[in-house]
C-alpha cells in the first residue's frame, strides 16, 4: 500500500531511478513507420514542428490549396512493399491508387501524378516493366496521367528492389470542404467494405508464414465511388453532409478513427458485429493474434455522414462496385471526447485506441 | 466463422451471465491464469457481465510478463553478437531488457527475425550455414513442445549453428506459489486450457485438494469463459473443490502423450526466476544433459549475466492476484505499453497492457456501467 500513497511526483523521482529503460529513438525503429503511435510522435516533434503551416497543419490525407480561382489538392506518398507482386496487385498499383485515393478523399478530382522510382541494382528489368506496366492500367483507369518522373539506382542491398514515390495534384471543384475536424455528435460513420484484406494478403505471401487461402488485395482507386457519394449528399440537399473521408491504409480503420476524433475533439462508438471482415481476415488474425480494425485497407474508405442523409449515402456506396459491402459501423458522440469505444459481440464495451507501433503476432 | 461465433454467442453469453447470477449467493474471488484468457476477458468486457460479487483477478500465465529480465538481457547480448541471426516470437521484440529493446537492436544492426514456428528455425539455418542461429525459448508448457521439437531436430539432424536461449516456466508451481502467500486472496482457479491441452490436468488435482481450490479448466473464447466461471462458482457455493474439465472440446485428463514425452526428452524440470515474482523452485525447464551442446546460454557464455529487478513495480502483486493495475500510481502515466516499467506491460498478454489497451486506464467512463459489474 506503500506505493498507493505515493504522491506522483515521489513516485516519478522513484521511477525515474528503475533501470527499465525509457524509450528515447536514438535511432529510427520500424515502428516509426507503422501508423501508429510512434508514426505519429515522429511527424509530429521532427517534422511538424519545423514546417509549421495551416496547410500541413490540417493534417488530411492530402493539402488543399487555393491557386487563383481553383482550390488545388496536393498530395505525396511512397510505396515500399514485400513482397512487390501480390495477389490482387503490385507495388506499381498500389502506387498509383494509394495517392489517387488521398487525392479524392479531400473531394477532389485526381488529374496528374509525379512519380519517383529507387531501383536497386540488380532488379530484374522485366519485373520493373511489370510494375510500370501496372502503373499505367491504374492510371488509366483512375483518369490521371503521370506528367514527370525521376530514376535513381541504388547499390545492391541498399534498397529492397524498388521504391516508388508518386506526387498527385487534382482539382476540388465542389463547394465543399471534407475534413478530420468538421464531425460532430451524432453522424454516423460509415467504411465501404470488408476491412483487413490487403494487409493479411501481404502477410500471407511473407516467408515463414505461407498462409493459403484465396485472398486477393483490395487495391483500387475509390475517386469514383466518392463522386457516388458527394452525388447523394447532393441529392439530398445537403452537400456539406459528407464530414470526413480517409482511407484506412497503415494502421487501419481503428487508427483513421482515432485521428478523427482526436481532430473533431468528438467521441465515437462503433459496433463490433456491424464490422465487415472476411472469414480468411477473420482467421488469420485469430490466429496470429492480430486485431482486423489495425490491418490496412488499399481499396476502402471510413467515411463521416451527417445522420439524416447516412442511409441514402450508403444506398448509393453499395450500389457501387467497390462499396457494394459498405455499412454504418456506428456513431458520432458527445461524450469521451477524443476516444473510439467498441460494443463487442457479447455485449462488452472496451476502448479500441490506436497501436504504439507494430502489431505484433502474439505467442499463444 | 464456424468454431468461433458459436463460442461468441451474444444470447448464449447473456443466459451464462444470468446463470452465474443465479447460482452466486457470496462474493468469490476467481482467478484466470492465462494470459490469453485475461486478454479475452479485457477484449471482449466479459467481466462487465458478471455480477458484482465476482471479481475475476488476472493471473501470472503470460509468459512474456514474466521473463525475467536477466534473460532477456542475455538475450539482447546474444542478439548484438556479429554472426548471430536470433529468432523469437513477435511480441518478444519489444520487451525491455537493461538497455532497449530487440527492436532497438535491429535498428543498430543486428539481424532479429520474427518466426512464427521454432521450426521456422531450421531453414534459416539451411540458408544461413555461417551464421549461427539462435532462438528464444520461452513460454509455458504451451510452447514446449514445438521448442522442444527444434531442440530434438538440431540434435538428430546434425545442426551445428543452432542452439536455443531457454526459459521455460510451469503453471503448477506458480499457482502453488500465488496460493501459499499470506497475502492471497484467490478462491478458485480458471485453469489454462492451451497449457492442459498439452500436458493434461492431472498434476491440477493435488493441488485442488490440498488448498482447497477448485480449478476449471477452461478455454478462451467467451462462452468458454463464462462456462469456466459457473462451473468455478457452482463449486464454490457447493463448498467442493475438484478439478473440472470445461475445455472438453479441446482436451481430456491426460493431455497430448507424443508431446509430452517429447517434452521429457529434451527438458527436465529445475528452478527458474519470474519476472515481477522471484524464483520460484522446480517452476521452469532446462535442457537435458544430452541437449547442453544446443543451450545457446553455454554457447555465447551468458550464462553470468544477473540483472536485478526493480523493487518499485508492483507488477508481482499483480501477478499474484492481490492488486489490481489500477492500484499502481504509475499506471497509465509513467508506465504505459511504450515506457513499461514492469511485467505486466510489456505484452499485449499481460494485465496491465491489456487494461491499458482496452481502455481501462480511465476512472470511472461509460463502458464500466455496462452490465453492472466490477
Amino acid at each position: 500500500m506503500a506505493t498507493k500513497a505515493m504522491e506522483p511526483e515521489t513516485a516519478q523521482a522513484v521511477f525515474g531511478e528503475c533501470p527499465l529503460p525509457v524509450f528515447e529513438h536514438p535511432q529510427i525503429v520500424l515502428g516509426h513507420g507503422s501508423g501508429g503511435k510512434l508514426s505519429a510522435e515522429l511527424i509530429d516533434k521532427i517534422f511538424l514542428s519545423r514546417f509549421r503551416n495551416p496547410a500541413l497543419e490540417r493534417m488530411d490525407d492530402q493539402a488543399q490549396l487555393q491557386i487563383g480561382n481553383a482550390r488545388l489538392a496536393f498530395t505525396t506518398d511512397s510505396f515500399v512493399v514485400t513482397p512487390i507482386f501480390f495477389p490482387g496487385g503490385d507495388i506499381g498499383t498500389l502506387a498509383v491508387n494509394g495517392t489517387v485515393n488521398d487525392l479524392a478523399m479531400g473531394g477532389a478530382k485526381p488529374l496528374y501524378l509525379a512519380a519517383a522510382f529507387i531501383l536497386e541494382e540488380g532488379l530484374s528489368t522485366r519485373e520493373l516493366e511489370r510494375v510500370v506496366d501496372s502503373m499505367r492500367v491504374a492510371g488509366e483507369r483512375a483518369g490521371v496521367q503521370l506528367v514527370t518522373g525521376d530514376t535513381k539506382v541504388v547499390n545492391r542491398g541498399k534498397g529492397d528492389k524498388v521504391f516508388i514515390t508518386t506526387t498527385g495534384i487534382g482539382v476540388v471543384e465542389r463547394p465543399i470542404h471534407l475534413s478530420a475536424d468538421r464531425c460532430r455528435p451524432g453522424d454516423r460513420i460509415l467504411v465501404s467494405g470488408y476491412v483487413g484484406d490487403h494487409g493479411i494478403t501481404i502477410l500471407s505471401q511473407r516467408e515463414g508464414l505461407e498462409l493459403e487461402c484465396a485472398l486477393e488485395s483490395d487495391c483500387a482507386a475509390l475517386h469514383e465511388l466518392v463522386e457516388e457519394m458527394l452525388g447523394a449528399a447532393e441529392a439530398c440537399g445537403n452537400p456539406q453532409g459528407i464530414r470526413c473521408m480517409r482511407d484506412p491504409t497503415r494502421g487501419g480503420v481503428a487508427t483513421t478513427l482515432n485521428e478523427i476524433a482526436a481532430r473533431s475533439r468528438v467521441g465515437m462508438t462503433i459496433e463490433e458485429d456491424s464490422i465487415p471482415v472476411r472469414d480468411e481476415v477473420r482467421g488469420a488474425c485469430e490466429l496470429l493474434g492480430l486485431d482486423p480494425l489495425f490491418v490496412a485497407n488499399e481499396g476502402k474508405l471510413a467515411a463521416i455522414v451527417a445522420p439524416e442523409i447516412a442511409e441514402r449515402v450508403l444506398e448509393r456506396m453499395q450500389r457501387h462496385a467497390l462499396g457494394s459491402e459498405s455499412r454504418i459501423i456506428g456513431q458520432v458522440t458527445g461524450e469521451h471526447a477524443g476516444m473510439v469505444l467498441m460494443k463487442t459481440s457479447v455485449g462488452g464495451m472496451r476502448v479500441v485506441d490506436r497501436l504504439f507501433g507494430e502489431q505484433l503476432p502474439r505467442i499463444c | 466463422m464456424k468454431y468461433l461465433d458459436e463460442y461468441r454467442d451474444g444470447k448464449i453469453v447473456a443466459s451464462l451471465a444470468e446463470g452465474i447470477r443465479r447460482v452466486q449467493t457470496r462474493p468469490w474471488v476467481i482467478m484466470e491464469v492465462c494470459g490469453g484468457q485475461t486478454h479475452s476477458i479485457v477484449k471482449n468486457g466479459i467481466d462487465q457481465l458478471l455480477p458484482a460479487g465476482v471479481e475475476l483477478v488476472h493471473g501470472p500465465g503470460c509468459p512474456v510478463c514474466v521473463t525475467p529480465l536477466e534473460t532477456i538481457d542475455k538475450a539482447h547480448a546474444i542478439a548484438r553478437l556479429p554472426g548471430v541471426i536470433f529468432c523469437s516470437f513477435g511480441d518478444m521484440l519489444r520487451v525491455p531488457g537493461s538497455d532497449g529493446d530487440l527492436f532497438g537492436i535491429k535498428s543498430q544492426g543486428g539481424d532479429v527475425r520474427v518466426v512464427y514456428s521454432p521450426l521456422d528455425c531450421l531453414k534459416i539455418a539451411r540458408a544461413n550455414p555461417e551464421k549461427q542461429i539462435v532462438f528464444f525459448a520461452i513460454g509455458f508448457e504451451t510452447t514446449a513442445p514445438a521448442n522442444a521439437m527444434l531442440a530434438w531436430r538440431a540434435r538428430e539432424d546434425g545442426y551445428s549453428n543452432i542452439s536455443l536461449l531457454v526459459s521455460h516456466v510451469l503453471v503448477p508451481p506458480a499457482m502453488a506459489a500465488i496460493l501459499s502467500s499470506p497475502q492471497n486472496r484467490v478462491q478458485g482457479f480458471l485453469g489454462p486450457g492451451h497449457v492442459c491441452a498439452v500436458v493434461g490436468y492431472r498434476e491440477y488435482e493435488p493441488l485442488a485438494e490440498r488448498f482447497q481450490a477448485p480449478i476449471v479448466v477452461t478455454g478462451f473464447e467467451p462462452l468458454d469463459i463464462l462456462e469456466g466461471v459457473l462451473m468455478l462458482v457452482r463449486q464454490l457455493e457447493s463448498g467442493r473443490a475438484e478439478v473440472e474439465n470445461q475445455y472438453s472440446r479441446i482436451l481430456g485428463p491426460e493431455g497430448n502423450l507424443p508431446a509430452r514425452k517429447l517434452i521429457e526428452k529434451v527438458f527436465e524440470v529445475g528452478d527458474r526466476k519470474w519476472r515481477g515474482v522471484g524464483m520460484i523452485p522446480g517452476s521452469g525447464y532446462r535442457m537435458r544433459a544430452e541437449f547442453r551442446e544446443f543451450d545457446a546460454e553455454r554457447r555465447f557464455g551468458v550464462g553470468a549475466i544477473d540483472t536485478r529487478e526493480p523493487e518499485i513495480c508492483i507488477s508481482g502483486q499483480i501477478l499474484q492476484g492481490i492488486r489490481k493495475p489500477h492500484d499502481c500510481p504509475a499506471f497509465g502515466k509513467q508506465c504505459t505499453p511504450q515506457h513499461p516499467l514492469g511485467a505486466t506491460m510489456v505484452s499485449a498478454e499481460g494485465a496491465c497492457a491489456a487494461y491499458y489497451a482496452y481502455g481501462r486506464r480511465l476512472e470511472e467512463p461509460a463502458l464500466v456501467t455496462v452490465g453492472g459489474g466490477r
